[in-house]
């Protein structure tokens, strides 16, 4: 190792911008866009599915608020949505006196709701499109072992539609890993964030944007490879066989 | 009403620079696409690995990151031409940049790698006896493009064609942080300076959406158009 570091120190000694403390804002940078994206994924996930049940139902005074949600979250831009979430959050009556602002008053809350509910709207509506191609069959089938309403949703629809939905997650995952970008126009230090520091710091526009930009690709190479992975392990029935 | 606070005829102004934004862009991108798709499907294996790169790697990165990149950088790389320009052959010669045509350029320029893969597709959903029959006429290879496979092309590629429209319609939003006054950045504006953000932004977000609404119609007939003869769908 210590012949590695030392390769690593001269590499660092030659160059003016790459700098242990610039790298050290590229890595903090990393560390926020990942906890970013990866909350915002994980509660989106969890909001969508109910969403998602909800939005496939017959009664249209449960489908139609879901409906009007996902239209608004999906036909307007983050930005609109984050600066809403992140300008409007001190107008919430009493919000100031609650223990919760000084959590709100930060970039860092306001950017993961406006994330959240815009993943959760994407994700949703995934879902909805995987329950609704769930084959006849197999509802069939479970309506005829006299499975109730909610057995027939909790053992079949839904682990057959999560494999449906997989292959337009994946793109969802990486839309939002891209969409993240924004949390730096809200004075957030996410990656392109700390890329935008060192363009100011520096005047280097293309070693800092360059750089942060292949670290995005890293990212996004691991997220599809991650997929295609997962792909291959659940919907391995569904391949050709032998 | 419309007044709001005297910022009214400043977002209506920032509405009209989001439209043309996005419309040019949407040309742009249009364009580049084919011409990516073209190049993926060329017998000169360089083009097709050039069109490869173009796609994967822009679809890799967020589209702030290349915003800025083209944005910041592209001037200071235009700015290194124009000084060689001066030293070699002492042409006084100086562009500046703005932040509209920087704009149309990178949305055009990221959603060009969209389109390509969308019009990939849907070239290769052709059916090749057309392109064959269209030889057996006579036709010269820009004949059979542009009454054959262009045609036929699109009923496959509206579908993909509309949907980067949507998305594309709302990465127009970004140029508000590059300095551009769409309607974003004015409403962005106004909210700071009035601590009014609801009044600004839900407007603007309505506005987003009466687009997206009118351009969902449009493509629906345009659909509908390009789909003549193939019964119902």
């Amino acid at each position: 190792m210590p012949d590695i570091s030392l390769w690593f120190q001269e590499l660092l000694a030659g160059n003016v911008i790459f700098t242990p403390t610039t790298l050290g804002y590229y890595w903090d940078g990393l560390v926020t866009t990942v906890q970013l994206v990866f909350l915002s994924l994980v509660a989106g996930l969890v909001l969508a599915v109910p969403l998602a049940i909800g939005r496939s139902s017959r009664h249209r005074w449960i489908s139609l608020p879901i409906y009007l949600y996902t239209y608004v979250f999906r036909g307007t831009p983050l930005l609109i949505q984050l600066y809403i979430i992140y300008y409007g959050v001190v107008f919430f009556d009493g919000i100031q006196q609650t223990f919760l602002w000084p959590l709100l008053r930060e970039a860092f809350y306001p950017a993961l709701i406006a994330f959240t509910l815009n993943t959760a709207a994407y994700t949703t509506e995934i879902f909805r499109g995987a329950i609704k191609a769930t084959p006849r069959g197999e509802i069939e089938a479970a309506r005829a072992y006299g499975m109730s309403d909610a057995l027939m949703m909790r053992r079949i629809i839904l682990p057959s539609a999560f494999r449906r939905a997989l292959p337009a997650y994946g793109n969802e995952v990486i839309f939002m890993l891209h969409a993240s970008a924004i949390a730096s126009v809200v004075t957030l230090m996410d990656l392109t964030g700390a890329a935008r520091f060192v363009y100011a710091r520096f005047y280097a526009p293309f070693e800092a944007f360059l750089f942060v930009a292949a670290i995005y690709l890293c990212l996004t190479f691991s997220i599809l490879y991650f997929f295609r992975w997962l792909e291959k392990r659940l919907l391995a029935h569904l391949r050709p066989q032998g | 009403m419309l007044d709001l606070h005297g910022y009214g005829p400043r977002l209506l102004e920032g509405a009209g620079v989001t439209l043309q934004l996005a419309v040019l862009s949407l040309a742009l991108a249009i364009l580049l696409g084919l011409l990516t798709a073209s190049a993926r499907m060329s017998r000169h294996w360089p083009l097709r690995q050039l069109a490869t790169l173009y796609t994967t790697l822009i679809r890799g990165v967020p589209d702030l990151v290349l915003m800025m990149l083209l944005f910041f950088g592209g001037q200071m790389a235009l700015n290194v031409v124009t000084d060689a320009l001066y030293d070699r052959f002492g042409v006084d010669w100086y562009v500046n940049l703005n932040a509209f045509a920087a704009g149309v350029i990178t949305i055009g320029f990221i959603f060009g790698a969209y389109m390509g893969e969308t019009f990939r597709g849907a070239f290769m959903a052709v059916e090749h006896g057309q392109i064959e029959a269209g030889k057996a006429y006579g036709m010269t290879p820009w004949l059979v493009f542009r009454r054959i496979r262009f045609p036929q092309m699109m009923r496959h590629a509206l579908p993909g064609l509309s949907n980067n429209w949507m998305v594309l319609l709302k990465t127009t939003a970004l140029v508000s942080v590059i300095g551009l006054s769409d309607m974003v950045r004015v409403a962005a504006e106004a909210s700071r300076a009035t601590h009014e953000p609801f009044t600004f932004l839900i407007p603007v977000a309505a506005v987003y959406l009466l687009i997206a609404s009118v351009s969902e119609w449009l493509f629906a007939r345009l659909q509908k158009r390009y789909n003549v003869g193939f019964g119902g769908h």
